[in-house]
This record gives C-alpha cells, structure tokens and sequence, in this order.
C-alpha cells in the first residue's frame, strides 16, 4: 500500500459555536480522485479549504505529500510564510473562478510562478503557455478574464493553478456556476487531469460525473462523514440512509 | 460706485508666482504625504490585530473631527514642545494637512480595499502568496483603480486646503496675496485675482476627472 498523498487524522473546525467538521478522518492515494458529496452546510467544502488551510482547523493534523501542519486550538498559529509554503503544493479552484480582473488571461497563469516560484519572465511565459494549451485557450491568452465565457474563465483558473505544479488540485464546486451548457468543457478538463495522474479532492453535485471519474466518493453530513467508499458503490448501492436520502435527490443515471 | 482696477495687480506678478509654485508644491507633498498616511492608517484598520485597529482608528477619528486650522496651529506650536523638535512653518504645514487628508484617504482605501470581493485575495492565498504579496499584487491594483474618482476628490480639497497655511507665514498663494493687498490698498482686486489663481489651476483637474468618471463609471 502506498502512502496516501494527503492525510488527515482527527480534524475539527468551528465557527462561534457551530462546529462545521467533527473529527474528520481521511486519506487520498497518490493519484487518487475522491469526490466529496453532501448537502449544503454538510461541511464538505470546509473540509476541502482545510487541506490547503485556506480555513485554518482548530484541532487535528494535514499532510500533503512531505509537509505537515499539526493543530491544536491553544498553540500559536502558524507563520503566514510557512502557510503560503503549504499551499504552494496544492492547487485549487473556486465556484466563481476569481481570475484576476487587472491581468490578461496569460498574466493570471503567469503570476504566481513569477511571484511564488520566482521563474524567470521567459520560463514563466512558456509554462502558461503551456498550461493554457493544455486546456485549449492558448489563443486567448491576451484577452482580459471578463470577455470569456464561464467555462472558458474556469479552464483558466484550472490551468493557472496547474502552473503551480501542484501535487494535489483541489476543486471546489468548480461547475456551480456555469450555465449548463458549458459544464461539459470544464468537467472534460477535469476528467483529462484525473486521466492523467494528478491527485484530486472534488466538492460536487454533478453525482454522474462523480461516478464516473472519482474512484472513491465520501458522503458528509453535519460535519461528518456518513460513508466513504468506491464511486460506483456509494452511488448505487449505499449502505447508510441518510446517503440514499441525499442521493434520491439527483436521479444519477449512469454516465 | 467701486472702480475696479486690475492693472495694479501686474506689479506683483512675480510674487503671485511665487505663491503659486508654494502653493502647488505644498499640494503636491500633502497629496503624497496624505496617501502614505491614509495607505499605513487603512492597513492597520484592515489588520487583524486589535491594538494595531484600535490605533488606526484613533489616529483617523482624532484627525478627522478637529479642524484642520486647529490642527495646523497646534502641530506648529505645540507639537515641538511636546517632542522637542524645532518645525518650520512649512513642515508643520505638511505634518498636519497630510494626517488631515490622511484620515479621509484612510476611509476611501480601506473601502476601496474591503470592495475587492474576498475571493481575488483567496486565489492569491490558494497559489502559495503570502498575503502581504497578495495585497500587493492582486487586491491594491484593482482596488486602487476603483478609488481613483474618490482619492482625486480629496486631493481636490487638499490642494484647497493648502490655503489655510498662511495663518502660520507660510508663502503660498494667500499669503503672497495678503502682502500684495495690504501693499496695493487694492484686497478686493487682489483676492478676486487668487480667487481665479485657484479656478484656474483647478478647473481642468476637475473637468479631467469628470471626463473620466462618465468614461469608466458605466464599465465598473
């Protein structure tokens, strides 16, 4: 068995009085697709904003790949340097894109390694290139975010977020808010990454899509984990009530 | 009946320009001191410690709620003998108007700041920048373009109240008036003539502005 990519053992969260994650316990294999499904407020994106502590636990330990965070509510916490260290490794993607409006398409995929990785303008410049080729916008790279279309300003995140060369993707409901017709283009460079390797956490409502690229699906509710299983057998065959219940509210039909 | 005479004015006309050019680099120093004040004022509100908040916010609420003729007279007089630091009529000048502006730059930043929805500042956090370096690069630049018709508008009234300063022998524009006046017997020719020394510096700064706003206000 091989050590699992990212680990977290024993991870809570709360917000004033409301606790959001109880206890979460939870591993990714190297080049493991988990989806995260639940209700709204099940916790399952705080849970995803933990693993690159965009959310800062109050309890519990991260590890992604070699770096580890241990926390504990009464320790100090830990430096902003060390943090943006941290998340350097991942990379993620949000439901409403926040592409940089200031920068054109190929400033945005070309920031962070300049500002973060300190690549050279010149090998910055062809890593995007690069990156935005691979998910098809390469001839947009000089037009400012606002003139694309939804599903063309999440492929751009997406590959801004690859520039990174992150070891794990994070998405974060990342077809929420598209207009229909164009989930398709963002969910295919999403299956095209999974085919390819890449270790990805993926909060969802799209169950069929779910099914269909994550090999392992983990249903939340308040702040725990319900069941967590193979895609196919959590979606077709759930052993807890609670998951049919949710999942009777989408008519997963085979992909 | 009055009769105006405008001719006596030409006598003066160096001391005018000499008014003037104080009077433009004393707006040009409190505009930039007034932003450093407002951009370091704004950060500490914005920060997440409560001294550093409770600190800011003093420092703009005393500036904004005293007068700026007080503060101008009080930062001459008193402040070197509270430090011990002897200030020329026009450092104490630039102390005050810029900690006077200050406080109000201080409100349009931190606005123009807390506008930039927090999800630019996250993609920023998310690719591995600190959050000063996310500041910096990804939320100031475009909230800085949003504050342009507001930061230009304070910087109107600095350069108006650049005017107040003769009350400590500082040569600006009013005070090189003042001597003219009292030198010609002819104050309501010569204030009428800083009266359009004002306009006319302003008038296109404004006109500028405005252009900008009906350019750029339908796309924000």
């Amino acid at each position: 068995m091989n050590r699992p990519m990212i680990e977290i053992r024993g991870l809570r969260k709360s917000f004033g009085t409301h606790e959001v994650l109880r206890n979460i316990n939870f591993t990714v294999d190297p080049s493991g697709v988990v989806a995260l499904i639940g209700p709204s407020g099940s916790g399952k994106s705080t849970l995803l904003r933990c693993i690159n502590l965009l959310v800062r636990p109050d309890d519990g330990a991260i590890r992604v790949g070699d770096a580890q965070f241990t926390f504990d509510h009464a320790a100090r916490p830990p430096k902003a340097r060390a943090l943006a260290a941290f998340r350097a490794r991942t990379g993620m993607v949000f439901q409403n894109f926040n592409l940089f409006g200031h920068m054109s398409v190929l400033e945005n995929v070309m920031e962070a390694p300049i500002q973060v990785r300190k690549l050279p303008k010149g090998a910055a410049r062809d890593l995007a290139m690069t990156q935005l080729a691979k998910v098809g916008l390469a001839d947009r790279a000089d037009q400012m975010p606002q003139t694309l279309s939804g599903g063309q300003k999440q492929r751009v995140a997406i590959a801004r977020a690859l520039a990174m060369e992150p070891e794990v993707m994070l998405f974060d409901e990342a077809t929420s808010a598209l207009d229909p017709e164009l989930v398709g283009e963002v969910l295919a460079t999403m299956r095209a990454l999974a085919q390819a390797g890449m270790t990805m956490v993926i909060v969802t409502h799209e169950i069929a899509f779910a099914r269909e690229v994550a090999d392992r699906v983990v249903f939340m509710r308040d702040g725990v984990v319900v069941e967590d299983g193979p895609a196919r057998q959590v979606i077709d065959n759930p052993t807890q009530e609670a998951t049919r219940s949710f999942l009777s509210h989408f008519h997963a039909s085979p992909a | 009946m009055y009769e105006w005479d405008f001719s006596v004015l030409w006598t003066y006309r160096w001391l005018f320009l000499d008014g003037i050019i104080m009077t433009v680099s004393l707006t040009v120093a409190v505009v930039l001191g007034g932003l450093a004040v407002g951009l370091i004022t704004a950060m500490g509100m914005l920060s997440g410690s409560r001294i550093l908040k409770a600190v800011a916010l003093s420092f703009i609420e005393l500036f904004r709620c005293t007068p700026i003729l007080v503060q101008l007279i009080w930062c001459y007089y008193a402040l070197p003998i509270l430090t011990g630091i002897e200030l020329s009529p026009i450092a104490a000048s630039i102390i005050a108007l810029s900690c006077y502006g200050g406080s109000f730059y201080s409100e349009i930043i931190r606005g123009g700041i807390v506008s930039i929805e927090t999800g630019q500042r996250e993609a920023g956090l998310a690719l591995g920048m600190t959050p000063t370096l996310a500041m910096r690069r990804i939320v100031l630049p475009q909230a800085l373009r949003r504050m342009v018709p507001a930061l230009m508008n304070q910087s109107i009234l600095q350069f108006k109240n650049t005017s107040l300063v003769s009350v400590l022998a500082v040569p600006d524009l009013v005070y090189q008036g003042q001597i003219a006046a009292h030198d010609s017997f002819r104050p309501l020719e010569t204030y009428t003539a800083v009266a359009v020394a004002y306009l006319v510096i302003l008038l296109p700064v404004t006109l500028f502005v405005r252009h900008r706003d009906a350019r750029f206000g339908g796309a924000r």
